[in-house]
């Protein structure tokens, strides 16, 4: 037995699979005491919110930068690509079309003229330079590396915001009369933007004002830590169509699904166990009906009976722990009919002989002579059992005939919803991912905890 | 009652065992001993799907207490079927076994165990006899709950078992805690020859016992075999397919055909002036029994 077991934990694809299946199931114990928390709770109005931490942007705005001590302060140099960023967020893409559509309209407007370069641009252009020094005017020639920006170059992509904004400020002018943009509510908007590009580019200081307190500058070298912040929402996996936290909710309906898995798993191998034992073992006439029984099961797809039995049950009473005998009781079957066959091979065998002849009890041949032959065949048997009870679960929850969705989210009925609210078909991959890949990761790390099992059960197997 | 040819007689006797004595009781009539096992019309047919097989075929037979008795056939003759239906593991599809002159009866589960305190067997392949779950000592402690030695005191039990591991030469101190499949064939099928010392049942049956061990065990476990059999005066009813072997042990031969006694009566007479066609071309197979031999023949 100690043989055994080492002999098991010395098959790295036994090893590999326990492992996955350890953390998997772990992770779904511990989270839920680490962090508790309704998984079924709606935490953001609106559907589908995608990953990311979200911070509360009135507790940003209330954080003290600058107090009697400054101790708070957290002043940091602005990185290098700080401006790319800020442009990168904050300015849209029809706005750096609006930019681009108005920058094409002065050109035009200046017929032969060319537009002004951008700040930063390098190509040779020769300048005079008139300068005042000691009231004496000394005009030098200065050469300068100036790279022509072609707007015609300028698209709305993120790697050409900076040098479309450069152009901008470079070019806009609030005097000149551009074609196409002659009403005064265009003036207004294209006034608006040049504002917040300006702002953008320059880095200059924001006065907030909330309230009562004080009214407090913000340059852009101010920082905040995270902590600070009284109100972050971290959804690592955004939220469902309901605005649940689909993290929390896929934890949660992990830990569902094993123990559906589990249960039904538990159930069939129970059952099909004791047929099979019954069967194969005593034989004649209840052999005959047993494996009647089992004929039925087989010939009626289980998954057929599966739909047709929760079909049947009010949705109200159709609980995850109702699903789980369903799925365990229809599929017994193919364990009782392997169990059988191994038992007739075993029972003529001769330590059984020797153990009739010994005088021993029907049952304590069965327990001690038949059972522990069988029992290496029922443990692999049991764990494939639990994964396609798993998948059983998901099957019906697909099609809405899966436990009732309570207060227990099961893998199946996240999979249900995301396919309901057309996340598929919307690249809302958080919905339905996580679900699907914690499936395969379940049945992975089982078939192949099975596969490690039968090298050392079966040795002929080997390789 | 030894004679010159001991070491030669039977292929599986490879070596001159000194206390191996002839054919026990060779001059005795058994005839006139009461009858211990008997069968009439005794068949058993196998029906697989639409193959029906006759493995025993309408045979007879009585055995006789303390009689040595060997049922010889090739592989497949139906003698593996026929011991299974004496020891009651498998019913006869028709006829009548007796046991101790009475119809045998072992129609409940405490019938079946009082009628194997008498009949206990050695089975071919002692790799398979064992469960390999339980130990050696577990083996050995059913006999003698068994024998109604459940109450004893621990000591006197671990007392009874050393004595039947040193009576097939092995040390139970060494074996006690031990599995069986750590032992070799050999050592296995002496520990089924300690359980019968620890049962000594009236009839014993021993289904080719030495058919699966090295040639080196065989003849020992032979001894040993016969030894038990001197000194408790069971009967025995030896099955094997060497027609010299039985020839060399027996009191009695009964030769098995296609699942029928084609020939039967005592070993002098049934090897020495065999009538059917199937015993003498069994004892053809043999070379030489009861010849001068020469050592160098014998592989
Ligand atoms: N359980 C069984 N089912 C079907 N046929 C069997 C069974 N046991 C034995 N037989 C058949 O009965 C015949 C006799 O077998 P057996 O008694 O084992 O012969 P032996 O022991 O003399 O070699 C063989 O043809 C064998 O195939
Ligand atoms: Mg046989």
């Amino acid at each position: 037995m100690k043989r055994t077991l080492k002999n098991i934990f010395h098959t790295p694809r036994f090893v590999i699979g326990f492992i996955i299946i350890a953390a998997i199931i772990l992770v779904s114990v511990i989270y839920p005491i680490v962090s508790p928390g309704n998984p079924m709770k709606n935490i953001g109005q609106g559907s589908f919110i995608a990953p990311g931490t979200y911070i509360s942007s009135y507790d940003v705005a209330t954080v003290p930068v600058y107090d009697s001590t400054g101790a708070n302060t957290k002043i940091f140099e602005l990185g290098e690509d700080a401006i790319n960023n800020r442009l990168r967020v904050n300015m849209s893409v029809e706005d750096r079309e609006t930019m681009i559509g108005w920058l094409t309209s002065l050109k035009e407007s200046l017929g032969e003229g060319q537009l002004l370069a951008g700040e930063n641009a390098n190509a040779t252009v020769t300048e005079e330079v008139t300068k005042v020094v000691d009231g004496v005017e000394t005009t030098t020639q200065v050469e300068e590396e100036r790279e022509v920006v072609l707007l015609e170059n300028l698209t709305s992509s993120d790697a050409d915001a900076e040098k479309l904004a450069e152009l901008w400020i470079a070019n806009y002018n609030d005097e000149v009369k551009v074609k196409g943009y002659s009403t005064n509510a265009q003036r207004r908007n294209i006034r608006q933007l040049n504002t917040r590009v300006s702002r953008m580019m320059s880095g200059g200081t924001i006065t907030v004002s909330i309230g009562d307190l004080q009214p407090k500058e913000l340059k852009n070298t101010d920082y905040i830590p995270l902590s600070k912040v009284a109100n972050v929402i971290n959804l690592p996996l955004g939220t469902d169509n309901f605005g649940r936290d689909v993290f929390r909710e896929l934890i949660a309906s992990t830990g569902t699904s094993l123990l559906i898995g589990l249960m039904a798993g538990v159930i069939a191998t129970v059952i099909g166990l004791m047929i099979g034992l019954l069967a194969g073992y005593v034989g004649g006439i209840l052999d005959d009906i047993l494996m009647f029984i089992a004929n039925l099961f087989t010939v009626i797809p289980s998954f057929i009976l599966l739909i047709l039995i929760n079909y049947s049950l009010p949705a109200s009473s159709r609980g995850a722990v109702l699903c789980a005998v369903v799925i365990g009781f229809t599929s017994w079957v193919w364990t009782a009919r392997s169990v059988r066959s191994q038992v007739i091979s075993l029972r003529n065998r001769d330590h059984v002989n020797l153990s009739k002849l010994s005088g021993h009890s029907l049952l304590r041949i069965v327990l001690t002579d038949i059972l522990p032959y069988v029992a290496s065949y029922v443990v692999m048997a049991f764990i494939l059992q639990v994964s396609s009870g798993i998948l059983a679960e998901a099957q019906l929850s697909m099609i809405g005939l899966g436990p009732e969705a309570g207060n227990t989210p099961t893998l199946g009925l996240m999979m249900n919803w995301a396919t309901k609210f057309a996340a598929h078909t919307t690249g809302k991959w958080w919905a339905y991912f996580p679900a699907i890949a914690v499936i395969a990761f379940i049945s992975f790390s089982l078939n192949l905890m099975n596969t490690g099992l039968d090298q050392v059960f079966n040795p002929t197997l080997r390789d | 009652m030894k004679t010159s040819n001991d070491r030669i007689i039977g292929q599986e006797i490879v070596d001159d065992r000194e206390s191996v004595t002839f054919g026990a009781n060779r001059d005795k009539d058994f005839s006139q001993e009461p009858m211990c096992l008997s069968g009439r019309g005794v068949t058993r047919v196998f029906r697989t799907g639409r193959i029906t097989t006759v493995a025993v075929d309408h045979v007879d037979f009585d055995f006789h207490k303390g009689e040595l008795i060997s049922i010889v056939g090739e592989s497949g003759s139906g003698k593996t079927t026929l011991s299974k239906m004496l020891l009651g593991l498998l019913e006869p599809t028709d006829g009548h076994i007796f046991f101790h002159d009475k119809l045998r009866d072992i129609s409940s589960g405490h019938k079946r165990r009082q009628y194997w305190k008498g009949i206990q067997a050695i089975f071919q392949d002692p790799f398979s006899s064992y469960n390999q779950f339980h130990k050696i000592d577990s083996v050995l402690l059913d006999c003698i709950n068994m024998r109604g030695g459940k109450s004893l005191p621990k000591d006197q039990k671990i007392e009874m078992m050393t004595e039947a591991c040193s009576f097939v030469n092995l040390k139970f101190a060494e074996l006690t805690n031990k599995y069986p499949f750590e032992l070799s064939g050999g050592q296995m099928q002496r520990l089924m020859i300690a359980r019968i010392f620890l049962l000594k049942p009236d009839i014993l049956l021993a289904d080719e016992p030495t058919s699966m061990i090295d040639a080196c065990s065989r003849a020992t476990i032979l001894d040993m075999l016969l030894n038990l059999r001197n000194e408790t005066g069971m009967t025995v009813i030896f099955i094997t397919h060497d027609i010299g072997l039985a020839y060399y042990i027996s009191d009695s031969v009964y030769i098995m055909e296609h699942g029928k006694f084609v020939e039967s009566g005592p070993a002098d007479k049934v090897i020495l002036d065999p009538q059917a066609p199937y015993t003498k071309r069994l004892i053809s197979d043999v070379p030489k029994i009861h010849e001068a031999w020469d050592l160098s023949t014998v592989g």
